[in-house]
């Protein structure tokens, strides 16, 4: 049996997140490639929600819904994670690619000694993974000279495990003797109620220069709103003050991998395609039927995008009418 | 009295059109290069903390070649007071492990001759993009690492109180000092290089510092210290060509476009 593979769950404010779905379908395929069993830490949750990572993959789960990981503590949550490591020694450890699972990364890798990748869109069985470089214009073969892995994985790449309901496997309760923490958390403030977050969207509808005014970003929410989308945006939009930067897609904003990415009035410069290039479709609505969105674009709009939202509102919702009525 | 802050930046290809050598590595020989745009949020950030606690410093480090010090310049003319650089050959090819553990030693150097209480970083750097180095410099010093840091509430020398963004929200925290700080672009928005610090930048004194200058053993650093080494790069795959919706009307082509996304199963 070789080393196992460890998936790090983390249920932050006791809800368990839908990565961690994702990362106990690339742990259980890279544990059954190399024989070795499939472990998760879970962190911030109890013994029910450790049999559901078993029925979703897990061969053992260790658990510990001690109160002080309830809220992103890098330190001790590093501790729970690398107590776990210390009693399964690991040959990867599986994180998401969040603040959190970032933040995490960072510290295991060098307490364990650890190679690290961050972003990971693909991991081979012989140990290679793939990552961006250059903000995806490349992508990089990564290798490693280090006996551990540290991976966190780019979330809407692989799908989620799915529950089998009575699949079997070990639930212990890890006894966590946390050390001391010198980070005292304070407050936490949520998003707006009922905004979709752009990082698990499976649909993005985003508003560029084009739109041409805070009031007028209404037409791209109601079209997101249609869509069942998250309501993303171009830097040029957030730099104009029409909407928060947390909306804003690219480079120096988020990196989306939704199903659907409509760009609307964003003209494709390279800082915004390498935020939203990995999207399995990109509809294009732009007057310039010539701008590098349009000819990147699975899809391409010409026209007015003022003109073209409400009617495919409309359209959507009689075929969502007519759905209903069949 | 005062903080000693310090804050880490890169020096990066200003493009991210970069080609693949016959070698499978980037080609950026050659490529005009600049301050990691991330980073200049941190050196700001740097910069405003020095400005709201009186006595206060500001030192700049960079790891990289002998041409990186355009950086540590850049980074004095924004408003750091001092400034150390990272460099020899044996530092090639270091990873984030490498990096962040002989930035560390660094730290450790500056913080010998004065105690340093917050090490500042931009969110990740343009062309490796991993945005680890903070958080493993973080590791390294056993300080606490806070990541993803939007604005600095209140910060003095004994603590500092963050707003972290999450993807769902944002977290207070308040963390003791020294500790480790990964900033966002949303922190600040950064000022120009004033004149008189472009002449101060001029005339400073950079010190470098080899491996053994931080008491590292050279294969503790550079491609012998590292953990993870790029084989090859790519060229992601091109799209393949698109569908144009071509229509007489615009009501005709919203229906044609909800048609292919129907078929498509996008919606």
């Amino acid at each position: 049996m070789s080393q196992p593979i460890l998936v790090v769950a983390l249920n932050l404010r006791g809800r368990a997140s839908p990565q961690t779905w994702e990362l106990l379908s690339v742990g259980r395929r890279l544990a059954d490639a190399s024989k070795s069993p499939l472990v998760a830490v879970l962190a911030g949750g109890g013994p029910e929600a450790a049999r559901e990572l078993v029925e979703r993959g897990a061969d053992r789960v260790l658990w510990t819904d001690d109160d002080r990981l309830q809220e992103l503590n890098e330190e001790l949550h590093a501790q729970a994670v690398l107590q776990a490591a210390a009693k399964e020694n690991p040959a990867a450890v599986l994180l998401p690619s969040n603040v959190a699972g970032r933040s995490l990364a960072c510290r295991l890798a060098v307490k364990l000694g650890a190679g690290l990748a961050m972003d990971v869109s693909e991991i081979e069985a012989a140990g290679q993974v793939k990552r961006g470089a250059y903000s995806g214009n490349l992508v990089a073969d990564v290798e490693f000279q280090a006996p551990v892995r540290v991976l966190t994985v780019t979330a809407m790449l692989f799908a989620p495990a799915a529950r089998q309901a009575g699949r079997s496997g070990e639930v212990q309760e890890l006894k966590f003797a946390p050390g001391p923490t010198r980070t005292e958390f304070k407050s936490f403030q949520a998003e707006e109620a009922g905004e979709i977050d752009l990082g698990s969207a499976e649909r993005i509808v985003s508003g560029g220069r084009g739109v041409g005014g805070k009031d007028k970003f209404s037409a791209i929410r109601e079209l997101a709103h249609a869509l069942g989308a998250a309501v993303g945006a171009s830097r040029a939009a957030v730099d104009s003050g029409w909407i928060p930067y947390r909306h804003q897609v690219g480079l120096t904003g988020r990196t989306v991998r939704p199903k659907l990415y409509v760009a609307c009035g964003i003209s494709g410069q390279i800082q915004h395609l390498a935020g939203m290039s990995g999207a399995n479709a990109i509809v294009a609505i732009n007057t310039d039927p010539e701008c590098p969105m349009m000819q990147q674009a699975t899809v391409a709009v010409a026209g007015d995008m003022f003109e073209l939202i409400p009617l495919i509102v409309a359209e959507v919702k009689k075929r969502k009418g007519a759905a209903v009525a069949a | 009295m005062g903080l000693n802050i310090v804050v880490c930046v890169k020096n990066v290809p200003s493009t991210l059109t970069v080609d693949v050598g016959p070698d499978g590595q980037p080609k950026t020989a050659g490529l005009v290069c600049a301050m990691n745009a991330f980073d200049e949020y941190a050196v700001e950030e740097a910069v405003r903390i020095k400005e709201r606690v009186p006595g206060s410093t500001v030192t700049a480090l960079t790891l990289g070649p002998e041409a990186d010090q355009a950086v540590l310049r850049d980074a004095l003319s924004r408003g750091c007071d001092a400034a150390a650089h990272v460099c020899g050959p044996e530092f090639a090819g270091s990873d984030v492990f490498a990096t962040s553990k002989a930035l560390a030693a660094a730290i450790r150097k500056l913080s010998a001759q004065k105690p340093v209480h917050l090490a500042l970083f931009g969110k990740n750097s343009n062309d490796g993009n991993s945005g680890a180095v903070g958080g493993m410099v973080a590791a390294w010093l056993d300080w606490p690492g806070v990541l993803s840091v939007k604005k600095v509430e209140s910060v003095d020398e004994s603590s500092a109180v963050l707003w972290r963004m999450m993807e769902d929200g944002v977290d207070v925290v308040k963390v003791s000092l020294p500790a480790a700080v990964g900033t966002v672009k949303e922190i600040n928005e950064p000022r120009i290089p004033s004149l008189k610090g472009k002449m101060a930048a001029k005339k400073a004194v950079i010190p470098k510092w080899t491996a053994s200058d931080l008491g590292l053993k050279p294969e503790e650093v550079g491609l012998a210290g590292s953990k993870t080494k790029v084989a090859r790069c790519t060229h992601p795959p091109a799209r393949g060509a698109g569908t144009r919706v071509e229509g007489a009307s615009s009501a005709e082509k919203a229906a044609k476009l909800v048609d292919i996304l129907v078929e498509r199963k996008l919606i």
